[in-house]
């Protein structure tokens, strides 16, 4: 009897085994496609960069050989580079910032009973949906000296014309702006979402409690509001990475390098210039810095906010 | 009404009209000539031949036509490789799992437009240098989608899945009779925000293509409206409308479904 059961709990766990087998198998095959095409194209090419900073630009002469940090200290020694990254911190600064707080006002203005409510709602996030390129040409119409909107604009109060995109002193704002009217749009959905979800009672509650509505949204709206702005901060911060094709329409990282961003320096180094030991470089550090807002995602926002 | 609420709402107002106005400057300018457009004539007579010289400036058609295959390809490689792998993630207990899932992840940081360099080397040796195909590849197994499945995949009631997996169903079986159509809305809310991102991607396009035979609409555009090309501020405008057309119609019908699949997308 006691033989008997023995046997079968060996099957048993036989047969346990062997299931489980199977599911690792099947899991496995699963992933593989995903997973192939993730290291083609994502985690080869991650290492392959880091290979490729630390060798030289190979000539037909002087074929590629290893230089260690060389290429990152050839970047440092370049002033270029340094006002590259001057500017993309600049660009980050201003339009994080900016379009989170304009993504706020749009996101309560819609939330709200305001005349032509669908009207102003879509006239917010239509920008989200057109091409960077499309955007830069719009705005072109806008920027361009003489003609442009806002030198017209500028002239009925007798303001001189200004080149916008020419100076060094303007022309990142202006890549700037076009920005912020793109990105805008797209978080404010997420906010308008997160404000739906507020309980009218918390509303009358502090109604009934006397509160003003600056109060109301500055004590109770805006802590609720906090893991929607953690997530949009961090989608706002690889977008002020990756949202640089405006610049190709509006002023191809000048004049004199004055709006050069750093994916944009890097497409440059790369395709222009044929220095992929320095683009590799720069896109090392562009990953390293990628790195440590995942690190944060991942440790420090994704422990506060449990939506899995 | 109170003062402070009345400019509240002119405020709202007033940003509505500034943030619409590039584009309703942008569809005015190209439905007027050069002169009446930068003069704001507002009594000038309408015009479509901004449009004409547009369209016979560049291969507008088989621009259009690249961008439709083009976005259909990576919609369909996504939509294979995150389902199968959304599964695993979501259905499917196996060893190692939650190490490949944190690997997985991480490409939501590692974006392709940051890896121009290698990927450009990657698509050469594997001969997808100016194809459609070269151009979608690196988008298909994204990671956004894989985590967006798997979040659908997680929702449907284990029920079914036990209810198909008594009548005998397999593996596959299960997935394609029970949470693939259980998945309907987030297959939608991906497809609208995949075909939009890839409707207006631009800078690893122009990198991967050489030819009008590749080009998609958004390196076209940029092409076209090249200061080098002198065209002037009304046809671009011309060009850039013909360009979101599309798009931009297709989003003010739908609109509720594009916002709603933004935010599914988004919020996970």
């Amino acid at each position: 009897m006691r033989n008997k059961l023995a046997t079968g709990t060996v099957k048993e766990m036989g047969t346990a085994a062997f299931m489980r087998r199977r599911r690792a198998v099947h899991g496995w095959l699963l992933l593989t496609p995903a997973l192939v095409m993730l290291s083609t194209f994502a985690f080869y090419p991650s290492l392959a960069t880091l290979w490729t900073s630390a060798f030289s630009r190979g000539t037909r002469r002087n074929p590629s050989e290893f230089v260690g940090l060389e290429n990152y200290q050839r970047l440092f020694d370049d002033p270029t580079f340094w006002t590259v990254v001057g500017n993309n911190i600049f660009y980050a600064a201003v339009t994080i910032p900016v379009s989170i707080v304009i993504a706020l006002a749009m996101a309560l203005w819609a939330n709200a009973k305001i005349p032509a409510r669908s009207f102003v709602r879509t006239a917010y996030f239509t920008p989200t949906v057109l091409p960077m390129i499309a955007a830069g040409n719009l705005w072109l119409f806008f920027y361009t000296p003489g003609f442009g909107v806002l030198d017209q604009i500028g002239a009925l109060f007798g303001a001189p014309s200004i080149n916008w995109l020419g100076q060094p002193e303007t022309a990142l704002w202006a890549v700037c702006i076009v920005t912020i009217w793109k990105e805008s749009g797209f978080f404010m959905i997420f906010y308008l979402a997160a404000l739906q979800t507020i309980p009218p009672d918390l509303k009358e509650a502090a109604e009934i409690e006397g509160a003003s509505r600056w109060t109301y949204l500055r004590r109770i709206v805006l802590p609720l509001l906090m893991p929607t702005t953690l997530f949009i901060l961090v989608n706002a911060l690889i977008n002020s990475v990756k949202l640089i094709d405006h610049i190709f329409i509006l002023t191809k990282g000048g004049p004199s390098d004055a709006s050069m961003l750093i994916l944009y320096y890097i497409w440059e180094n790369a395709f222009a210039f044929f220095d992929a030991p320095a683009a590799a470089a720069m896109t090392v550090m562009v990953l390293a810095v990628l790195g440590v807002v995942a690190a944060i995602q991942f440790f420090v926002i994704d422990r506060r906010t449990h939506y899995r | 009404m109170t003062l402070a609420r009345r400019i509240e709402n002119a405020g709202a107002l007033l940003l509505a009209i500034l943030w619409i106005s590039p584009l309703v400057f942008a569809v005015w300018a190209a439905f007027h000539t050069t002169t009446d457009a930068v003069n704001f004539n507002l009594t000038a007579p309408l015009t479509l031949d901004n449009f004409r010289t547009a369209w016979e400036g560049a291969p507008w058609l088989r621009y259009f036509l690249n961008t439709f295959l083009l976005v259909t390809t990576v919609l369909i490689g996504q939509f294979f490789l995150c389902t199968l792998a959304g599964f695993a993630f979501a259905q499917v207990q196996f060893y190692g799992k939650d190490t490949l899932f944190v690997l997985v992840l991480l490409q939501l940081f590692i974006l392709p437009e940051v890896l121009i360099v290698e990927n450009y080397r990657v698509a050469a040796t594997l001969g997808l240098l100016d194809s459609i195909l070269g151009i979608g590849a690196p988008y298909m197994a994204s990671a956004f989608g894989i985590f967006l499945m798997r979040q659908a995949f997680k929702s449907v009631p284990k029920e079914l899945d036990e209810m198909a997996r008594v009548e005998g169903c397999s593996l596959l079986g299960v997935l394609w009779h029970v949470y693939i159509p259980a998945a309907r809305p987030t297959y939608i809310a991906y497809a609208l925000v995949s075909v939009a991102t890839h409707w207006n991607n631009f800078l690893w396009p122009l990198i991967v293509t050489n030819s009008d035979t590749t080009r998609p609409l958004t390196v076209g555009l940029s092409i076209f409206g090249a200061p080098e090309n002198g065209v002037d501020i009304s046809v671009i405008s011309a060009a850039t409308v013909m360009v979101i057309l599309p798009l931009l119609s297709a989003f003010l019908i739908f609109q509720r479904q594009f916002v709603q699949a933004f935010l599914r997308a988004g919020i996970k």
